[in-house]
């Protein structure tokens, strides 16, 4: 794993210095013949150079639709609808698919959960790699290739000239993601979307690739927007965490303070019900009932439904208005009205 | 006290497959390769491996729905390893699979309260003593009567996960195979589920073997553990034991890769190197040695190693932590 103290001081050098990417009121809508579907509904986040945010999340909160929205990507009968991307000093937003492509693949670069079925199948791993160059730079075809083969000796390929003439459907699921990670990395990008990248890996592989993202990053300097369900994973990398939950951020947070203190209602679910080796619990925290419809989000705050917190504390304005994303505490934030600062105004009843 | 539900020995299952190409010949793949497990009355044996493993496999294999190549199977005291399909039959109620993933393992055609049903019809209940059965199964997993006249596409997936659990246990069966049943359900659904199962092997004493990828899932309802790597069992022991003191380097592998809920812990781990080597072709000796941090004799490479007792209800196969031979209070560092 990385040394510690190197990422302590890289931490509070980051502090200092101004987001690569930041997204701000971000909303994207699906207008589907069942109605307007709020994938993402009002998503700020922000990723520093070199730093791992976590963005979490069950099926259906959003976290993949915000990665599509920061790219750009998000097709019909999707349409971003409102919220600014900047990205070192560009609105992303704002550009032509022309400029967009050419961030796209060299400064901001992404992988995904099926690295096999992100691979095309008919060309070597290797040529896939050596594509990044063609695109981007103006170097020669043979320093390409050697350039490639370089690249997935550094994403701990054993032979990696051999592998660089293997076609993806010669490579396990492991390697591939490696593939894949050493494309996504080739251009020394500012930024990589990192959407499920071990979720469909074994957990003796997931461990192997997380470590080689940690590392690569380190090396890099490349920030990195990890985007999972698996709250471990974030344990695991992430120096931030965002949780999301029905197409907003209710928890943002660094990754230690969460998981030794976690504050809303669903990240505390969430981290309950996770079974883990070791602990003998006998009974698993259970959040109940289910996420809601997207399209017909409940009135006031989104989890209110499924949260026994607002009952234990006799909350009645959850299920009218709708909490904001509330500072806590330095870098942390809730949306949640149980940490609502008392109004002098208000009579005490709520 | 031993009264096994189930027996297994020396289990083996192999598959031809093509070579893929047009000239290269065909191999024989071992997906379980002599596998001996006994499960007794009441008790859950949780079965953990990585994908390819064979602990599907075997899982169909014990309930015949695979034929396995050799060894034998005795459930409730019957040999039922060369049983034809129609003296089989009468024994389907007794042993019910639930499967993994629940958005396709309903006819999306049929009633949840005709898919409950299927079995009972089967077994010749009339149709009224069917439809009262179906409600207490739904009731039972914590569905309404009323979900009975649904059709699966209108459930979520934890929902029809209940389904399945009721369909299984509809016809009162006394064991259980669960293929990875949550391992397709987010996590806040997982452990409604996993709480729901926990219930029900209380309430109904249920026999089962409980296969996963997640060892943390199979820790919250097993009472022992059997940990499969490439065919075989590498290590088998009460849950317990298995997480305080296990042995098997691959177990101890697996055990660390897990990603911990807890970011200051995140320097402990070994990080095993390589994939997981084709069944196709696996590694002579034991088969964990190209990967094995702790492989060291010239018996990794040559010889299989042996399930060897090292405690009470602990055995392990490897040549270096559990030699033949050993003085357990020395070895076990």
């Amino acid at each position: 794993m990385t040394d510690t103290s190197v990422s302590t001081d890289s931490t509070q050098r980051r502090d200092q210095q101004e987001p690569i990417l930041n997204v701000t009121g971000l909303k994207t809508y699906f207008f589907t013949r069942a109605g307007e579907v709020r994938a993402v509904d009002g998503v700020d986040l922000s990723l520093k150079p070199g730093e791992i945010v976590g963005l979490v999340g069950e099926s259906g909160s959003g976290k993949s639709v915000t990665s599509m929205s920061i790219l750009q990507l998000v097709s019909d009968p999707g349409k971003i609808v409102a919220g600014e991307v900047m990205f070192d000093g560009q609105r992303l937003d704002k550009m032509s698919k022309r400029q967009m492509r050419n961030i796209r693949g060299d400064r901001i670069s992404m992988i995904f959960q099926q690295p096999n079925a992100s691979l095309n199948p008919v060309f070597r791993a290797g040529e896939q790699i050596a594509e990044v160059y063609a695109a981007h730079t103006a170097l020669k075809k043979a320093v390409r290739n050697e350039r490639a083969v370089e690249m997935l000796e550094k994403v701990g390929i054993p032979d990696p000239a051999s592998r660089a003439k293997a076609y993806p459907h010669e490579l396990s699921g492991g390697m591939a993601q490696r593939v894949m990670i050493a494309m996504a990395l080739a251009s020394k990008p500012d930024v990589l979307i990192a959407d499920e990248p071990t979720t469909a890996l074994d957990v003796t592989i997931q461990a192997q690739i997380l470590d080689l993202m940690v590392s690569m990053r380190d090396e890099l300097g490349t920030a990195i927007l990890l985007i999972t369900h698996d709250l471990g994973v974030v344990a695991e990398t992430a120096d931030r965490v965002a949780v999301m939950y029905a197409g907003q951020i209710v928890e943002e947070s660094p990754t230690n303070e969460l998981f030794a203190d976690p504050q809303h209602p669903y990240t505390q679910g969430l981290i309950g019900s996770i079974p883990m080796p070791g602990e003998r619990r006998e009974r698993l925290t259970v959040i109940p009932g289910r996420v809601p419809n997207l399209v017909d989000m409940p009135p006031g705050c989104r989890f209110a439904p499924r949260c026994e917190a607002r009952i234990a504390h006799n909350l009645t304005k959850c299920t009218e208005v709708e909490p904001d994303l509330l500072q806590i505490s330095p870098g942390r934030k809730v949306r949640c009205w149980l940490f609502e600062e008392p109004d002098p105004t208000a009579d005490g009843a709520s | 006290m031993s009264d096994p539900l189930l027996e297994v020995t020396d289990l083996v299952k192999t598959y031809a497959v093509s070579g893929g190409g047009f000239r290269s010949k065909g191999g024989l793949v071992r997906a379980v390769d002599g596998v001996s497990l006994t499960i007794e009355r009441g008790e859950t044996l949780g079965l953990v491996g990585e994908s390819g493993c064979g602990k599907s496999t075997l899982g169909r294999a014990i309930l015949r729905l695979e034929d396995p190549d050799r060894g034998t199977i005795r459930f409730d005291g019957q040999d039922i390893t060369n049983l034809s399909t129609k003296e089989m039959r009468p024994l389907r109620a007794k042993m019910q699979l639930i499967f993994q993933d629940p958005f396709s393992s309903l006819d999306p055609r049929t009633t949840v309260g005709g898919s409950i049903a299927e079995g009972l019809r089967v077994q010749g209940l009339d149709p009224d003593q069917r439809a009262k059965r179906v409600n207490e199964m739904l009731e039972l997993v914590g569905l309404e009567s009323y979900h009975a006249r649904r059709f699966p596409h209108e459930f979520s997936g934890g929902q029809r996960q209940r389904v399945g659990i009721a369909r299984a246990l509809a016809v009162n069966p006394s064991f259980l195979v669960l293929d990875e049943p949550v391992s397709a359900l987010d996590v806040s659904i997982q452990s409604q589920i996993l709480n729901l199962l926990k219930d029900l092997q209380v309430e109904l004493g249920l026999t089962m073997l409980f296969i996963a990828h997640n060892l943390g899932v199979v820790e919250h309802l097993c009472d022992r553990i059997s940990v499969m790597y490439l065919g075989r069992i590498a290590e088998t022991s009460s849950r317990n034991d298995l997480f305080d003191s296990c042995v098997h380097p691959y177990t101890q592998a697996l055990m660390s890769a897990i990603p911990v809920l807890d970011p200051t812990r995140r320097k402990d781990r070994v990080i095993l190197e390589g994939d997981v080597p084709s069944p196709l072709n696996p590694p002579s000796g034991c088969r964990f040695h190209p990967r094995c941090p702790v492989a060291n004799t010239t018996s990794c490479v040559s010889e299989q190693p042996p399930l060897v007792s090292v405690g009470s209800a602990h055995e392990a196969a490897c040549h270096v932590r559990a030699p033949k031979e050993a003085d357990w209070g020395r070895v076990r560092t």
